[in-house]
């Protein structure tokens, strides 16, 4: 079963998601994430796929997606990190990324090498379902939940439209704003039951959500959180090492959580 | 063979176009994409459009019989005369129609993307002349670089906002408008400057500059006895006075359609803007095109003098009309359009904007019966380029 499915199964409340971008700080930081990751209490894990335009995106995903490219990362060199690490890890792992390097690496090519590297879902906002549909089918041939992404703006009529695409969980973001956004979360406890109930799937909560506080928050009206900016930045700053930042930071967002 | 100038609903021309749109520019999109078509086909919104194009533009732009310039080169040489358009360039015809439309949608707020600045002093003009908000990204380089233009549109009432991520040019000035239309999707409608972005950007903004080649019709019957010329050159940045140029005549094979790129240093060289000499497709500003990228994906920064073809992609229907090999586009080097440009200015007396230079260099590339009708589409006036010219041909 599909791991993204089964954590699901098992969970339905405070659950974490943590992103960061591949690559970043160092070329050969994203194992060293991944493994710290593991062994932390963070449930779930999100890989950014480096890209030089991420529209999406505010101030410090942009910044370690340039410094990303500058250590030369890319997604050949991506899946070997992840071919090293993968019986290592456990935890159910999704990539995130633009949909033009997906594009120019084959996405055929990059489904394959998803499935064979142990990534369980993908989350590509530029590919929305009108565009999607061309794809719907290499996708599915190779287990990858494709994850959509819903606004506190989604009409009834779209998050509809959405759900007939959607697997695995819906992605739903905050507020008005690209990612790392310090604005508070426009979305209301019933929007989020809405999303669940129409789509029939858990939800998480995206985009502004950075420390213990705004994860229970979260928490007290969805499935989980992810947090990317301000765990990415939590990263710039590990005097001891990138293991015990990542320790520090989850048991930071986790207190009086779980 | 049905090549055709509009894309079909879903936005596509071909293979190429599209809406790849994070889902927070849904509901924007959607609204544009349902509305557009019923408000600039209605009367009320032509009636304005025409007045406005008319008695504040200074449309119809002359179509000019190049006299010296066509005895030069042996064959018929007309210049459509976009450059005597009001701010100085075929920009406003898409600001003038884009901003009635804003208007109709309720919008409040208007954000627009420049490079050079043509784009965004167009911008600011028709705020201010509809009393709106207006918010121009502006790369951090190209505000040093065009320090004229800004100054324009602060006077005009902009407000200039500096990018500094990436390499701080057009593409991040994009990147930058985009961000800022996710966070504002309600107040706001975004004024994008060519015929780039998703649908029905691309659509909107080339019906807004058929005008060109719709009045160039008339033109030429009264001039020649017929509306058909032989060739239509135009420069290409994001493509949009080239697919107005083009547009009435798309359908019409014995109308040869010839684009110019920004060669830049040369097409073969990393110092280049020619997205469909030397790109592949990809999809960049949330529409699929010919683009300038690494193997990984990753967006190359274009390179040409002129600040108005620095672009790494171009319209999807450029892509098209090149693919389907209904149009012809040539790389012209920095070197040929300042020769152009020179040229131009000893022969007839104009000065005519670097982008335009590209496309009258091509009239050198082209082998002219003596009896060709030839149009060049004179895009913009060159008075943003002085400095340029002032440096490169005292440089010769
Ligand atoms: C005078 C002039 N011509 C051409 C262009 C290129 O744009 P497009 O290809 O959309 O016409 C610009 C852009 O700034 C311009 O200012």
């Amino acid at each position: 079963m599909n791991k993204i499915i089964k954590l699901f199964n098992q969970k339905s409340r405070n659950i974490l998601s943590l992103f960061f971008t591949a690559g970043y700080p160092e070329a050969d930081s994203t194992t060293e994430i991944l493994e710290a990751i593991e062994e932390s209490s963070a449930d779930m894990v999100e890989i950014g796929i480096p890209f030089s335009d991420p529209v999406a995106d505010g101030k410090v995903i942009q910044d370690s997606s340039s410094k990303a490219l500058l250590n030369g990362m890319s997604l050949e060199k991506l899946f070997e990190q992840l071919n090293v690490v993968k019986d290592r890890l456990s935890k159910p792992k999704l990539l995130m990324g633009y949909f033009n390097p997906v594009m120019q690496f084959g996405v055929e090519k990059f489904c394959k090498r998803c499935s064979e590297t142990g990534v369980d879902g993908v989350i590509v906002p530029d590919l929305p379902p009108g565009e999607y549909l061309a794809y719907r089918g290499i996708f599915e041939k190779y287990d990858l939940l494709f994850i959509f992404l819903v606004t506190p703006g989604t009409s009834k009529e779209r998050l509809k439209e959405i759900s007939g695409y959607a697997s695995g969980f819906i992605y739903a973001v905050s507020s008005y704003s690209t990612t790392g956004t310090s604005g508070s979360s426009a979305l209301k406890p019933e929007d989020v039951s809405e999303i669940s109930a129409i789509s029939g799937l858990p939800v998480l909560i995206g985009f502004g959500v950075k420390d213990n506080e705004t994860f229970r928050q979260a928490c007290s009206i969805s499935s989980g959180a992810i947090i990317g900016s301000a765990f990415i930045r939590s990263l710039d700053n590990s005097p001891h090492g990138i293991r015990q930042s990542v320790s520090l930071f989850v048991n930071n967002i986790r207190e009086e959580g779980d | 063979m049905n090549v055709k100038a509009v894309a079909d609903k879903n936005g596509y021309y071909g293979e190429f176009g599209g809406a790849y749109i994070p889902e927070m520019l849904y509901n924007n999109i959607s609204e544009l994409k349902s509305r557009y078509l019923d408000i600039i086909n209605s009367k009320e919104f032509r009636d304005e459009y025409m007045q406005l194009l008319k008695d504040y533009v200074g449309r119809p732009s002359p179509l000019y019989y190049a006299g010296r310039l066509s005895h030069h080169f042996g064959t018929r040489i007309f210049l459509k005369r976009e450059d005597l358009n009001h701010t100085g360039s075929h920009k406003i015809n898409n600001t003038v129609g884009q901003i009635i439309l804003a208007s109709k949608l309720g919008k409040k707020r208007i954000i627009a993307e420049t490079g050079a600045g043509q784009h965004g002093v167009a911008t600011a003009t028709v705020c201010a002349l509809k009393g709106l908000e207006c918010i121009v990204y502006m790369g951090a380089t190209d505000v040093e670089r065009q320090a004229r233009n800004v100054t324009l549109m602060e006077m005009l009432g902009a407000k200039v906002v500096p990018v500094e991520s990436g390499n701080k040019t057009l593409k991040d000035a994009t990147n930058e408008a985009l961000r800022d239309w996710i966070s504002n999707p309600e107040s706001t409608h975004y004024i994008i400057g060519s015929i780039v972005g998703p649908h029905p950007f691309p659509d909107m903004v080339t019906r807004f500059q058929s005008v060109i080649s719709l009045e160039m019709k008339s033109q030429l019957k009264e001039k020649t006895g017929s509306e058909d010329p032989d060739y239509i050159l135009a420069c290409i940045g994001g493509g949009s006075n080239a697919a107005g140029a083009f547009y009435h005549y798309v359908e019409n094979e014995n109308v040869k359609l010839i684009g110019a790129e920004g060669g830049g240093m040369g097409a073969e060289t990393d110092l280049t803007s020619a997205s469909i000499t030397t790109g592949r497709p990809g999809v960049l500003h949330a529409c699929k095109s010919l683009l300038l990228q690494t193997t990984d994906g990753q967006v190359i920064e274009p390179y040409s003098i002129s600040a108005g073809l620095d672009y790494p992609g171009v319209g999807p229907l450029h892509s098209y009309l090149h693919a389907r090999g209904r149009a012809r586009y040539y790389s012209i080097n920095d070197d040929d359009a300042l020769k152009a440009a020179k040229q131009m200015i000893e022969l007839e007396g104009i000065i005519p904007a670097l982008e335009s230079a590209h496309a009258l260099a091509l009239l050198d590339k082209m082998d002219f019966n003596s009896n060709d009708v030839v149009v060049v589409n004179l895009s913009g006036r060159g008075d943003k380029d002085l400095e340029t010219y002032i440096k490169r041909f005292d440089d010769e």
